[in-house]
C-alpha cells in the first residue's frame, strides 16, 4: 500500500507528469474517434491536424516563451490578423515579390514584439495590460488598412499554399505544417540547449535570483516578447497560406487557444516550467475536438469553445493541486528548507 | 489668492484630476466641433433629448462594470471575463422573455431580470472560487470564462440573435412613459450610491484595500482574505449581470457574439484612468465612474469623427499605454531624474545643455 502511494507521489513529482496526462488524453480522444467514426483511421486525418493548426502551433510556441517568464502575450491573435492583412495588402497593391512581403511582415512582428517587451520591462508594467493594448492596436490597425476582406491572388503565393508534400503513401502535409514543425524543433533546441534558454527558465523561476546571478534579465525579457511577436507574424503567414485572405477578424480569440494549448501541454502559469512537445499536443487535442465536431456534423462550433474552456479549467486546477502536492512533498523530505516553486529547465 | 492656488494644487494631485481633465478636454472638443452637442431639449412626450443624455445613457453599463472592476483591481486581481458575462446575462434574459412577434413575454419580466442578474453572480462566484480558493492567478482564472462564456451564450440562444418584442423590456435602457430620463441612468446612480454608502458606512473598503496591498499582512490582521476576494469577484459578476440587462435592453436583443465585446478593456481603462493602480491597493470609486463616462465620451467623439467601430481600438490602445506610462513608478522616477539633471545643469553652468542651460547662461 505504501509502495503504491510512493509511486503515485513520484509520478506526480515527475516533471513529465503533466505531459504524460496530455499525451494520454490525446490518445484517448483519438482512440474514441477511431472507434466511433470509420474515417478517423485514415492517416490523412492525422496529418490534417497539422495542416489546419499550423498557425496555432507557431503562435503557441511564441506564447509559451512569454508564459515561462511569468508574462503573457495577449496580442498574438491580433498580430496574426495584422500580418495576414499587411501581406494581402502588399501582394494586392504593390509589385513586391512574395519573399519581400513576407520579410516585411516578419520584421513588423519583430518590431511589435520588441516594442511591447521594451515598454513592459523598462517601465515595469504588467504584461497583460500592455499586450492587451497591443492587441487592440493591431486589431484596429488591421481595420485601418482595410475593413473588407482582401483576397490573395498572387500566383507564387497560391502555388506555395497549394503545394503538398507527400509522406510516403500515407498522405501529405502542407508547407505551413512543415514550417510549424521546424519552429517547434528550433524552439525546443533553444530552450533546452542554449544559454538563452537557461536564462529564460531562470527568470521564470525567480527573476530577482536570475538578476543576482548576473543573467541579462532585461535583454532576455525583451527578446522573449520579440520572439512571441515574430512567431505571431510567422503564424500570420501560415494562416494566410490556409485562408488566402487578409481579414479584420482573422485569429479572433486565438490568444486564448494558444494559452490553452500551452497550459494543457504542461506549461505552468506560475512560470519557469514548460515543455515544447507538450504544447504541440495541446494544439493537437484542440484539433481533435474540432475534427470530432466536423465528423459528428450536428454539433455546432461553439462546443469547441466550451470544451476547450472546460479542459483549460481542469488542467489549471490540476496544476494548482500538483504544485501544492510538490511543495508539501519537498517540505516533508527536507524540513526547514523552503519549498521549491518549480524546477527550471525542463524543455528538451 | 493663495488658498485658490492651494486648492488647485490639491485638485491636481488628487485622483480625480486626470479623468476630469480628460473629460473636460473631450467635452470642450465636442462642444466646438460637433454641432448642437450641448443642446438638451424636451421632446413632446416629455423626456430630455440630446447628445449629452445619449452619452450618459450609453455609459451606464460601463459605469456599473467599472464599479465591480475597481474592487477586483483593488485586490490586485483582474476580471477579463466581464464581457463574456454580459453576453451570458443578455442571452439569459432574452431567452427567457422569448422572441415572440406578438410582444408577449414567455416569462414575467421581473423573473427574467432576476435570473439574468443571478447568472451574473453565479459566473462571478465561479471566478471567485478559482481565484480565492484554488489560488489561481486572476488573469488566468477569468480567462476560462472569457473563452467559454461566449460559447455558453451562443448555446443558450442557439446561435441566433433573439429579438425581444415585449415592450416593457425596452424600458430598462429606455424611458418609462412619464419619466424624463432613461431608466438605466437611475440604475447606475443607485449602484454608485450603494457602493458609496458601503464605502462610507462600513469598513469593507478598508478590507479590500488591505488585501490588495498585502494579503499576508491582512490575514494576520484578522481579515478573511479568501472571503473578501471571493465576494469581490462575485460582485463583479453581479455588475456584469446588470450590465448585460442594460446592454440587451438597449438593442432589444441578445447577440452572443457582440454583446459586451471588448467591454472588459473599456472597464479596465476606466478604472486605470480613475487613478486606481493596476497593481492593487488604493482605489477610487469616483475616479472610476468619471473614467467610465470619459471613455464613453471618447467613443462617441470618435464615432462623430467618422472613425469606425473596428478602427476605434487603435485610439483606445494608445490611451491605455499613455495612462500606464503616466501611472508607472519607473517612468515617474525617470522623469524626476531627467528634471533633476536639467536643473543641475543650469545651476552649475558647466553641463548646461538644452534650453534651460542656455537660458541660465543668458541670465548670467
Amino acid at each position: 500500500m505504501r509502495g503504491v502511494k510512493k509511486l503515485a507521489n513520484d509520478m506526480i513529482a515527475s516533471p513529465y507528469f503533466s505531459f504524460g496526462v496530455t499525451v494520454l488524453l490525446f490518445a484517448v480522444l483519438y482512440g474514441t474517434g477511431v472507434a466511433m467514426y470509420k474515417g478517423f483511421l485514415r492517416p490523412q486525418v492525422f496529418f490534417n491536424l497539422f495542416i489546419d493548426n499550423a498557425a496555432l502551433i507557431i503562435v503557441t510556441v511564441g506564447i509559451t516563451f512569454t508564459l515561462i517568464i511569468v508574462g503573457i502575450d495577449l496580442s498574438v491573435g491580433a498580430v496574426l490578423a495584422l500580418s495576414c492583412m499587411v501581406l494581402a495588402w502588399l501582394l494586392a497593391n504593390t509589385a513586391v515579390p512574395v519573399w519581400a512581403a513576407v520579410a516585411v511582415v516578419l520584421l513588423m512582428g519583430i518590431v511589435i514584439g520588441a516594442a511591447q517587451g521594451y515598454i513592459i520591462t523598462k517601465f515595469d508594467l504588467q504584461p497583460f495590460i500592455i499586450t492587451l493594448a497591443g492587441m487592440f492596436f493591431c486589431r484596429g490597425m488591421t481595420a485601418v488598412i482595410s475593413r473588407d476582406t482582401i483576397q490573395i491572388t498572387n500566383e507564387t503565393f497560391t502555388a506555395i499554399a497549394s503545394y503538398r508534400i507527400p509522406i510516403g503513401d500515407l498522405g501529405f502535409v502542407s508547407v505551413g505544417a512543415v514550417l510549424a514543425l521546424i519552429v517547434l524543433a528550433i524552439a525546443a533546441v533553444v530552450l533546452g540547449f542554449t544559454k538563452f534558454g537557461r536564462a529564460v527558465f531562470a527568470i521564470g523561476g525567480s527573476e530577482s535570483s536570475a538578476a543576482l546571478m548576473g543573467l541579462p534579465v532585461f535583454r532576455t525579457k525583451v527578446i522573449v516578447y520579440t520572439i512571441s511577436g515574430f512567431c505571431s507574424a510567422l503564424g500570420g503567414v501560415a494562416y494566410a497560406l490556409i485562408m488566402l485572405t487578409g481579414y479584420n477578424l482573422h485569429g479572433l480569440g486565438m490568444e486564448m487557444d494558444a494559452i490553452a494549448s500551452s497550459v494543457i501541454g504542461g506549461t505552468l502559469l506560475t512560470g519557469g516550467v514548460a515543455f515544447i512537445p507538450g504544447a504541440l499536443f495541446g494544439v493537437l487535442i484542440q484539433g481533435v475536438i474540432l475534427t470530432f465536431i466536423s465528423f459528428q456534423g450536428t454539433l455546432s462550433a461553439w462546443w469547441t469553445k466550451i470544451v476547450v474552456g472546460a479542459l483549460l479549467c481542469v488542467f489549471i486546477v490540476m496544476q494548482a493541486l500538483i504544485t501544492e502536492q510538490k511543495a508539501r512533498l519537498s517540505k516533508k523530505s527536507s524540513m526547514g528548507e523552503p519549498p521549491e516553486k518549480a524546477k527550471p529547465g525542463l524543455a528538451g | 489668492m493663495s488658498s485658490v492656488k492651494d486648492k488647485l494644487r490639491a485638485f491636481s494631485d488628487s485622483s480625480l484630476f486626470l479623468p476630469v481633465v480628460a473629460l473636460a478636454v473631450l467635452l470642450a472638443f465636442n462642444a466646438i466641433f460637433v454641432d448642437g452637442f450641448l443642446t438638451i431639449s424636451l421632446t413632446e412626450d416629455g423626456r430630455l433629448y440630446g447628445r449629452m443624455i445619449d452619452i450618459l445613457n450609453r455609459s451606464c453599463s460601463l459605469v456599473i462594470l467599472a464599479l465591480g472592476m475597481t474592487f477586483v483591481i483593488a485586490t490586485a486581481g483582474i476580471d477579463i471575463s466581464v464581457g463574456a458575462v454580459v453576453a451570458i446575462s443578455a442571452a439569459v434574459v432574452c431567452t427567457l422573455l422569448g422572441g415572440r412577434g406578438d410582444g408577449v413575454a414567455e416569462t414575467p419580466l421581473a423573473l427574467a431580470m432576476l435570473a439574468a442578474v443571478g447568472v451574473g453572480i453565479l459566473c462571478g462566484a465561479w471566478n471567485g472560487l478559482l481565484v480565492a480558493k484554488f489560488k489561481i492567478q486572476a488573469m488566468v482564472a477569468t480567462l476560462i470564462l472569457m473563452t467559454a462564456g461566449r460559447g455558453i451564450a451562443q448555446l443558450m440562444t442557439e446561435g441566433q440573435i433573439i429579438t425581444v418584442y415585449y415592450k416593457p423590456f425596452a424600458y430598462i435602457s429606455g424611458v418609462i412613459p412619464g419619466n424624463i430620463l432613461p431608466t438605466n441612468i437611475f440604475i447606475a446612480l443607485a449602484m454608485v450610491l450603494l457602493v458609496a454608502f458601503l464605502m462610507k458606512k462600513t469598513s469593507i473598503g478598508l478590507f479590500i484595500q488591505s488585501v490588495g496591498i498585502n494579503p499576508t499582512a491582512a490575514r494576520y490582521a484578522g481579515i478573511n482574505v479568501t472571503m473578501v476576494i471571493f465576494l469581490v469577484y462575485a460582485f463583479s459578476g453581479f455588475c456584469a449581470g446588470v450590465s448585460g440587462l442594460i446592454e440587451s435592453s438597449l438593442i432589444r436583443a441578445a447577440d452572443a457574439n457582440n454583446a459586451g465585446l471588448n467591454m472588459e478593456m473599456d472597464a479596465i481603462l476606466a478604472v486605470a484612468l480613475g487613478g486606481t493602480l493596476l497593481s492593487g491597493g488604493k482605489f477610487y470609486i469616483g475616479g472610476s465612474v468619471i473614467g467610465a463616462v470619459t471613455i464613453q465620451t471618447l467613443t462617441t467623439t470618435m464615432y462623430a469623427l467618422g472613425v469606425s467601430s473596428d478602427q476605434l481600438p487603435v485610439v483606445k490602445a494608445i490611451a491605455v499605454i499613455a495612462i500606464c506610462l503616466i501611472q508607472s513608478k519607473k517612468a515617474q522616477e525617470m522623469f524626476a531624474a531627467w528634471k533633476e539633471r536639467n536643473r543641475g545643469g543650469s545651476k552649475s553652468l558647466s553641463q548646461g545643455s538644452g534650453s534651460t542651460g542656455t537660458k541660465a547662461v543668458n541670465e548670467a
